[in-house]
């Protein structure tokens, strides 16, 4: 019974998708043995298209990590990839909701933020950055002279990375 | 905290976002990283065959007079003097250093002021006169004849031993070591893997610098050969035009006596007989008895091993190609005396004795004969090596690992000669699965498994391989169950923002610690999105160049998925089309946007984005195409072949020899290139009127441009 949906969902997965998932899973594949370090997972789902939260993503490796090694091969990747891109269970986020975010966090709707302001908001709540996500975004995003985040001229390169 | 519910949510999605986008950047950094992997390769290829075309006309072709002068003149061994000669011909006591000279002055024996001075003068880009130069090598020569192949060292419990890895040039990470380290000292011992030469410029500054501690604490310091300590290499990849560049008048002999060095560089260390430190790694057969005992200075010319290498494979094509025109070889059998293929064998003895020449060789054939087993040869030669690379798993198709083809015993033979074993602990790299498999790649060396590591570790009771020779993104990186460590010491190799540079620290419990780091202060200032651009844009300009060269057969493979002729494919097929040509494993696909400008509904236009590849300046007005696009094809091919000609370095070719390498050149390619051809291209290049050509003018009138940045 499992075994059969997972047959059928396999056929479903056309070769177009399934190309992509192979592309994602091998630029992973260092030590060319079809498995990927669990730690990649995340990015793997990123890079196709997919908006995990991490609590989704702690779910998703537990079921196919192979058995604590801290890698996941293919055999059980494939499935699971399948599951979700059949299940829709990650939804791309709309383009115009990453401008309304960021006018929410911009109280007094200057057109900017501060460092300190996004770093608040980003180092304490929702799913906080680690300090090395922090200083990264902050150095690629901080206007170098006003030393502000123009989050509108930001916006582009989020979402034009995307259409890639 | 104290946020709305709105102010959260919002938090959550910028984050999302945010990790959305380092993830496509690193995807694309991944990407990039092949690309240059795989171009580095490939370009290793090109040598491969240049060396398998050279060594085969030695032995079989009988040329005419003029011509085989000239292949004589390339391949002329010319170190038959002895020792005594070399000596008074390096002699440092001639050349005086005028009162003008602002660098450095050294006396003998070296004392550490001297090397400090040396080290604070090429901070500050002075140059060492070529007296000095010449007697820092002499002194080193002489100190390193006295060496073994094989250096040991024991830990102890009051100092850590440094291991650093390839350093290519980059004078700024040797510094960089330094400043974080220390120098080396009795307290503070080194060792040094290898590849300190070739692509970055300060090459000689390195070498310099490692030979002046080398000369003042030689119990200390310890220096490993790399395949770049190789004058061949050197032709190709940098040293000797450094050299050149450096010293117009002493160059040649400096690189002369550099040569010599090299021969002499130490193999191995071995620390308290549990860890091995080799500059590439092992193969099946290595024992480090046999290595211990090989006279490595004779091995002058390691890359020249890789044609015995080659000609190892497929011993029963090889026995009829030497039975078609060979009247003194008895063919019974697959292997002639002792087992070992004869081919095999009569390789050996032209490249590597002394005193070989061209008419002492093999019996003349006739001129049809030769015809066709040159090219049954590079038949074979091409398709065992197409396999080889399929069963490496340099093959981007997804699926069962393949088995070791059961072939593979003439290799493991031609291995366990000494010179070869020295050439795979200069020329190997690990592979993921198990076995042992000639290393096509590189053209020298072999794969090797982690059922090799282990079964050459545990023959010689080690516990530990360090190896270098190739390039990793943090610097380090273990493989084979953490049994083989390989340490690279050269940061932003590929370009800035590439790759950090690391080293070891080890101290008498045998675990290695690392120290990372990344040479270049704008390195560091780069944000993440940046360096990431860089990096990918000399990338991409570097494939632009490559789909460049193979042009016509870019525009052949796209026909055939274009039957109507409308000049129109789709993505996917321009894809597959490009992979077919260029046979890099690269992902297309995700590079088409970066590549590939203007799209119609989606559509690849290609004749239109054939002509906006590529253009070169206007000065050099070359209306055949054709032409062009094999020199540049060729052009890190005729660079060597140039300097290879150029035997007294002096830059200049005359006319005559220019026309002779094309010839050689069009032979090699199979093209037909006419002498009136030849002829205008010879003019429309500035040279001196003398009738000789300038290489270095010549090399630069080359250059890529996008057409489609002028509009």
């Amino acid at each position: 019974m499992a075994e059969n949906s997972k047959s059928a969902e396999a056929t479903v997965l056309n070769t177009k998708i399934l190309k992509k998932l192979k592309g994602a899973f091998q630029a992973f594949d260092t030590k060319s043995d079809n498995t990927v370090d669990i730690k990649e997972i995340g990015t793997i789902f990123y890079s196709l298209g997919f908006f995990p939260t991490q609590a989704d993503l702690q779910k998703f490796t537990s079921e196919v990590e192979d058995e604590r090694s801290g890698y996941i091969h293919w055999d059980r990747f494939l499935p699971a990839m399948t599951k979700v891109l059949l299940e829709d269970k990650f939804p791309p986020i709309a383009d115009e909701l990453l401008l309304q975010a960021f006018e929410v966090l911009d109280i007094e709707k200057r057109g900017y933020l501060k460092p300190e302001e996004l770093t608040n908001y980003m180092t304490k709540e929702g799913e906080p950055f680690t300090q090395e996500e922090m200083d990264e975004m902050l150095t690629a995003f901080t206007d170098e002279e006003k030393k502000h985040i123009y989050y509108k001229d930001v916006i582009p390169h989020l979402t034009l990375e995307r259409k890639m | 905290g104290s946020y709305s519910i709105n102010a959260i949510r919002a938090a959550l999605l910028i984050q999302r976002w945010y990790r959305q986008y380092v993830a496509r950047l690193e995807i694309r950094r991944r990407c990039t990283w092949n690309i240059f992997q795989s171009i580095e390769y490939a370009g290793q290829q090109d040598q491969i065959k240049l060396y398998n075309f050279f060594g085969f006309l030695m032995d079989h072709f009988t040329p005419a007079s003029s011509e085989r002068n000239l292949i004589s003149h390339i391949f002329r061994e010319n170190e038959i003097c002895r020792d005594a000669e070399w000596e008074r011909y390096f002699c440092y006591k001639s050349i005086d250093v005028p009162d003008s000279y602002t660098g450095p002055h050294l006396t003998f024996p070296m004392t550490f002021c001297g090397v400090s001075k040396l080290v604070e003068a090429f901070k500050h880009k002075q140059q060492l006169h070529a007296r000095y130069v010449l007697q820092i090598l002499g002194e080193t020569w002489r100190l390193l004849r006295i060496l073994p192949n094989i250096s040991h060292l024991s830990s102890c419990h009051t100092k850590e031993i440094t291991i650093c890895g390839d350093l290519h040039g980059q004078l700024e990470d040797l510094l960089l070591i330094f400043y974080k380290n220390g120098l080396p000292s009795p307290e503070k011992p080194y060792v040094f893997n290898g590849d300190f030469v070739d692509r970055g410029k300060n090459s000689l500054e390195i070498l310099l610098i490692l030979f002046g501690f080398l000369l003042l604490y030689p119990n200390d310091v310890h220096l490993n050969r790399g395949n770049h300590e190789d004058h061949i290499v050197n032709l190709r990849y940098g040293f000797t035009k450094e050299v050149l560049g450096k010293y117009r008048v002493h160059g040649k002999k400096i690189l002369k006596l550099l040569q010599k060095i090299f021969s002499w560089l130490p193999l191995a260390t071995v620390i308290d007989h549990k860890v091995l430190i080799v500059h590439g790694g092992i193969s099946d057969t290595t024992d480090l008895n046999v290595i211990a005992r090989v006279d490595r200075h004779k091995v002058r010319k390691t890359f020249h091993f890789q044609f015995i290498y080659v000609s190892a494979l497929r011993p029963p094509k090889m026995t009829k190609l030497a039975v078609n025109g060979s009247n003194s070889q008895t063919m019974n059998s697959r292997n002639g005396d002792a087992g070992v293929p004869v081919d095999f064998r009569r390789r050996v003895r032209s490249l590597t004795h002394h005193s070989s020449t061209p008419s002492q060789g093999p019996p003349r054939r006739s001129l049809h004969n030769l015809h066709i087993s040159h090219q049954q040869m590079n038949w074979s030669v091409d398709d065992e090596l197409k396999k080889r690379r399929r069963l490496a798993g340099f093959d981007q198709s997804y699926g069962e690992r393949k088995k070791p083809d059961s072939d593979s015993d003439p290799d493991s033979e031609g291995r366990l000669i000494p010179s070869v074993q020295m050439v795979d602990l200069l020329w190997s790299d690990p592979m993921p699965q198990n076995g042992c498999i000639p290393n096509e790649v590189r053209g020298g060396g072999c794969y090797w498994g982690p059922d090799v590591t282990e079964e050459v570790l545990g023959r010689h009771n080690l516990q530990l391989l360090i190896r270098s020779h190739e390039c990793k993104q943090d610097g380090y990186e273990f493989c084979h169950n953490r049994r083989v460590l390989t340490i690279f010491s050269a940061s932003n190799y590929y370009e800035v923002g590439s790759n950090r540079g690391a080293y070891i620290r080890m101290g008498a419990d045998l675990v290695p610690h690392f120290v990372q780091y990344q040479a270049s202060r704008t390195c560091r200032e780069l944000t993440l999105r940046q360096s990431v651009g860089w990096t990918e844009r000399s990338a991409l300009q570097a494939l632009r160049r490559q789909l460049f060269v193979h042009k016509s057969d870019l525009i052949s493979a796209f026909r055939e998925f274009d039957p109507n002729n409308t000049g129109i494919i789709s993505p996917s097929h321009w894809a597959s089309a490009t992979e077919s040509v260029l046979k890099l494993g690269l992902p297309w696909r995700v590079l088409r946007p970066q590549l590939v400008s203007s799209t119609k509904n989606g559509m690849v236009d290609y004749q239109e984005w054939i002509r906006e590849l590529s253009i070169t300046e206007p000065k050099l007005e070359i209306s055949d195409t054709s032409l062009l696009e094999t020199m540049y094809k060729n052009h890190s091919n005729l660079e060597t072949i140039f300097r290879i000609i150029d035997t007294d370095h002096s830059g200049l070719i005359s006319y005559e020899e220019f026309r002779q390498t094309w010839k050689l050149l069009s032979s090699h390619l199979k093209t037909e290139i006419s002498d009136d051809v030849i002829a205008n291209l010879a003019q429309s290049i500035d040279f001196n009127k003398d009738g000789s050509i300038d290489i270095n003018e010549f090399m630069e009138a080359f250059r890529l441009v996008d057409l489609s940045a002028h509009s």
